[in-house]
This record gives C-alpha cells, structure tokens and sequence, in this order.
C-alpha cells in the first residue's frame, strides 16, 4: 500500500520588542539569568498584566504580511497547565479569535510553486527557559517568560519534508523582512514543531497524526519528518495503529522518541482572559500597521526577474534573506552590472560567509567596494581571477578596490606588445608543447597559458592572451 | 441532567494538581453534579441574539506603549525561591 504524508508545521516566532507582552520588564536575548524579571512574570498574587501595543502592532504587521485576514474583534484568553516553566500556571494566549486567520504563503520545491495556507497566527506570551542538569534537577531561567511570541499554524498542505523546510524558510524570509523578530533558531526566536500523519491514497480522513518536538534547525524539521514518515509506514504495514502522541526528535541518532501521549485542547481548560480587556481594531489602525509593511520576498523576487534580468532561482536565492538582498541592491544601485554582483553575491560572497560561518554584516565587505571591483573587471582593468584576490583584501580588510589593485600592481595587462613578448619567451622556452599542440593535444595550450600567467602573476588579460597566443602557434 | 463521575472528578483533580482521596473524588463528584446542574439552567435561555460577554466593563484597547524597566535585582528574586543555583530556580526535573 502507498501512503501520502500529511504535514502541519507550528512556528512559534519570538517579536523583538524592548519589553515583555504584558510587562514592562526588559525582554532581550542573552541576559544573565533572572535579570529581566518583575512580579508579572514571577506570577506574584495581585498583579496585572497589561498589552504591550507595539506586539500586537508587530503580530498584526506579521499576519498581513502572511496575507491573512484580521480578526477586527479580538481578545485573550487563559491556557491553564502546570509545569515549572510558568510560575502562573497558566499562559495567556488567543484561543478563538487569533489576530490573524485564513493567510498563505507560496513555496518552490523543484521548480514546482504551491500555496500552502496559514489557519491562524495569534499572540501569547513565552513561558522561561529549563535547563535539565541530568541529576534529577533542572534550572529555570525566568528572562525569558512574558516574551512576545506569535505562533503560526499552517493548514494540512505540506506533502513532504522538502516542502516543509521551504515552507519554514519562507516563514523566516517574511519575517525577517517585516522586521518584527530576529528569527534565529539558534537563539530560540524562531521554533518549530510538527504534526504528520499518513494516509493510503485516495482516501479523504486523516490518518492519526503525532507531534514531533525539540526541532533545533531547519535541517533537524526534514530529517525528523523523514524519519517519522517511514516509521509511521512500517507500523501501519504491520498492520499497527498510529497513537496520538507527542515524540521528541533525538539529533545524535536521527530518531523519534515518545514523550507523552497528547493532551487534548480541554485539559487546558481555556476561558477568556479576565485580566484584560478586548482588542478592537479599527480601519485607521489596520491601515496604519498595513503602510509600514516593506516589500516582502516575493516582491522583490519579481522585480529582479522583470527589472534586473535575473533567473527566477537566482532571484529566489538573493532575496531569501534580508540583509543579502539588501546588499545586493545597494551594490547594483552603486553602478555594479545586476548579472555579475548576483554571480559574485551566490558565488564567491556566499562561499566566504559559508566557509567562514560569518554573517554579512561581520564582514568588512561594502556595497561600493564590491561594486567598485565589478567595475574594474568589466573596463578590464582586471581579470575575474585577478578580481578573487582583490575580493579577499576587500571582505577582510575593506577599502577601496581601485587602491588596492594599484598598490599591488594588480591591473591587468592588456597591452598586446607586453603579451606578445611573454608568448614568444614561452613558446621559444618550450618547443615540446608546440609539437604536442600540433599534434593534436589541446591540452599543450592549457600548459603553456599556465606558464605566461605564472610570468605574469596572473595579471595577463586571458581572452586577449589566448587570441595571441593560437596566433603565434600558427606562425611557428 | 448530567452525570458526573468519579473518574472525571480525578481528573480534573489531577490537571488542578490536587491531590484528593477516592472517598473525597466521590463526595465531590455529588457536589459538582449539583452545580453544574444548577448552571444548566441557564441553558433554557434563548441567548441566540445575545453577544457573549467576557467583561463587564465598557472598554477596549487598554494598552501600553513599549518602554522597558530594568528587572527587579536577582536577589529579590530568588528571595522567594525554596532552591536556587547560579542565579537559577533549582526543580525536580519533569520531563514532558
């Protein structure tokens, strides 16, 4: 029997906010522990929490930009449990009227592009940090609880891990384009859990879906997924049930583990919160939230293709993350051809951060001298390999790209009589490759370009040597 | 009239962290098929026109605008706090 997989993916983004969602205590990553705490977030007997406007400005900002539909009435409601992480007990989230509803947002796996829709995105509060010391006790750090978050639902439209890491890619994309979260895994400012189930083909129900937990990258969602689809076929195979349950992903062996057998919505026993009052929206606020909206991946992804000429995968790629599509359009915008600074930008920029685990922005690269240095090779001052070390002065050290070249002696020679001398020297210094070349061995000239450019510490200009070279061959 | 039984007065126990004795999940179990037959009443109201109501109060919007305040030092913290270890709360450990 064939089985199709169904996946929903939670994403909890955490808003960067100076304060908490219903305290004024400072809610910033990487605090020492239990520093950035009040009564509020300690839960003491008689506080009272109060919205944090700019949250539900960023949360509103965050449901448009996933193009779904505000909810115009909206409140808060309680979701009562006990665990060590909130000294509440219970955690003030959206129960029935989330602030944003019925949105989507479109991916590209293979070539192929699908909408996948959002069912809801509402606003609730972070509960603190445990770490479990492995001795029967555990440490609560409490900086972290009262934290803005918002939690993004997709609906049952994810088909494959693949999808469901385009569908988290482009989740953190838009957000980091509307600016309202850092969204980094590593930090915790973007988490992910996921629902999968299987179902034979053509069936219309649900099969019985589990929760997969403690996802720490992008990476760690598909592989988890991918395991849990084959172990969920092999049980249904032998004929098995799958129970509802919540399974916890274990990185070092790549499987999943059963944490608990799920709680159902009742046990949280939700009612609306009588801490605080309505949310109601109206058209000048929305609109308001709405203008300062930025334009968003996709957008950007068009006009590359239609203005700049791009392919709609280079397109895609640059446009991914914020500040590299920024960059981008600022060295474009500084005279630097669209075509070449996108084949430096995915070519030699993106080795260098990979290689060295480096953001952008740590870099001393700028727009201008990555411009100023697309510039010099297409006058020809310098060669594209010249331009590779030129390249590695500028993201290390910076300056100006025009110095650089002068004060290695780095211009290209593009002076016929030069070359000519330097091919003659070659040819005259290696008969055996002419005879080889004539010979019928193309390889020959590889050897002797090799030597000029030796000669010439790589300076001379290569479509210009080649020409002169063939031509001197032929003479001989 | 809705029955209520033992085994939900446990459970219900159990999310509320209470712990109660089988004779006591009994006793309330008589009590809170009482009240919850009592707020059953309210079911024989026509409530098809009526806005649900989850605050008496006439007002909407109460927020404020995001400005921090510094945290309240560590040591007031931990002052309520039964265990604690390098600036953290110390907890049995439960694994959900």
């Amino acid at each position: 029997m064939n089985f199709e997989t169904i996946i929903g993916l939670e994403v909890h983004v955490e808003l960067k906010t100076e304060s908490k969602m219903f305290s004024p205590s400072p809610a910033h990553f990487g605090a020492e522990p239990n520093t950035n705490t009040n009564v509020i977030d300690l839960g003491y007997p008689g506080v009272l929490p109060v919205v944090n406007k700019t949250a539900v400005d960023w949360a509103m900002k965050a449901a448009l930009a996933l193009n779904c539909e505000i909810t115009r009435h909206t409140k808060f409601d309680r979701k009562n449990y006990f665990y060590p992480d909130n000294p509440k007990a219970y955690q003030i989230s959206q129960f029935d009227q989330p602030i944003g509803e019925h949105g989507w947002l479109e991916i590209e796996v293979n070539g192929e592009k699908k909408r996948i829709g959002i069912t809801r995105l509402h606003m609730e509060e972070d509960a603190g940090k445990l770490t479990h010391t492995g001795n029967g006790h555990s440490l609560v750090d409490f900086n972290r609880q009262g934290t803005p978050l918002i939690e993004i639902v997709s609906e049952p439209d994810i088909r494959t891990p693949e999808e469901a890491y385009a569908y988290l890619e482009k989740i953190k994309s838009i957000i980091q384009y509307t600016g309202v979260s850092d969204v980094r895994m590593e930090e915790g400012s973007l988490r992910c859990d996921a629902n999968i189930s299987l179902r034979p083909y053509g069936r219309d129900e649900f099969g019985t879906k589990t929760e997969l937990k403690n996802l720490n990258s992008f990476n760690f969602v598909k592989k988890g997924l991918e395991h849990e689809q084959i172990r969920q076929e092999q049980v249904l195979l032998a004929g098995g049930i799958i129970e509802q349950e919540t399974r916890r992903y274990d990185e070092s062996t790549g499987k999943t583990l059963l944490m608990r057998i799920k709680e159902g919505s009742d046990d949280y026993r939700y009612f609306p919160e009588p801490d605080l009052v309505d949310i109601v929206i109206d058209d000048a606020w929305l609109e308001r939230v709405r203008a300062e909206i930025p334009e968003l991946p996709d957008a950007r992804k068009a006009r590359y293709v239609s203005e700049l000429g791009l392919s709609s995968y280079d397109a895609m790629v640059l446009t991914l993350q914020k500040p590299i599509s920024d960059f981008f359009e600022a060295t474009v915008k500084a005279g630097a051809d669209a075509k070449l600074t996108s084949n430096w930008m995915m070519g030699e920029v993106s080795a260098y951060l990979n290689a060295q685990n480096k953001e952008l922005e740590e870099t001393e690269l700028t727009p201008e001298g990555l411009a100023g240095m697309i510039k010099l090779i297409g006058e020809g001052t310098i060669s594209s390999k010249i331009a590779k070390k030129v390249f590695k002065e500028l993201i290390e050290k910076g300056g100006d790209p025009n110095k650089i070249v002068k004060a290695q002696g780095l211009v290209q020679i593009s002076d016929e009589n030069v070359l000519l001398e330097y091919v003659t020297n070659t040819l005259d210094a290696n008969p055996q490759s002419i005879e080889d070349y004539k010979n019928g061995k193309d390889r020959a000239i590889g050897f002797l370009v090799g030597q000029i450019m030796k000669a010439t510490k790589g300076q001379a200009n290569p479509p210009l040597l080649n020409k002169i070279l063939l031509e001197e061959i032929a003479k001989r | 009239m809705a029955k209520m039984t033992k085994e939900e007065v446990i459970e219900v126990a159990h999310l509320a962290r209470l712990a109660i004795t089988d004779e006591e999940a009994v006793h309330f179990a008589d009590q809170l098929e009482a009240i919850t037959n009592a707020m059953e009443l309210l079911n024989e109201l026509d409530t098809e026109n009526v806005e649900p109501t989850t605050h008496v109060l006439p007002l909407v919007n109460v927020m404020r605008e995001d400005k921090s305040i510094e945290g309240l030092p560590r040591e007031m913290v931990m002052k309520n706090v039964k265990e604690h270890e390098g600036g953290q709360v110390r907890v049995p450990t439960i694994l959900d």
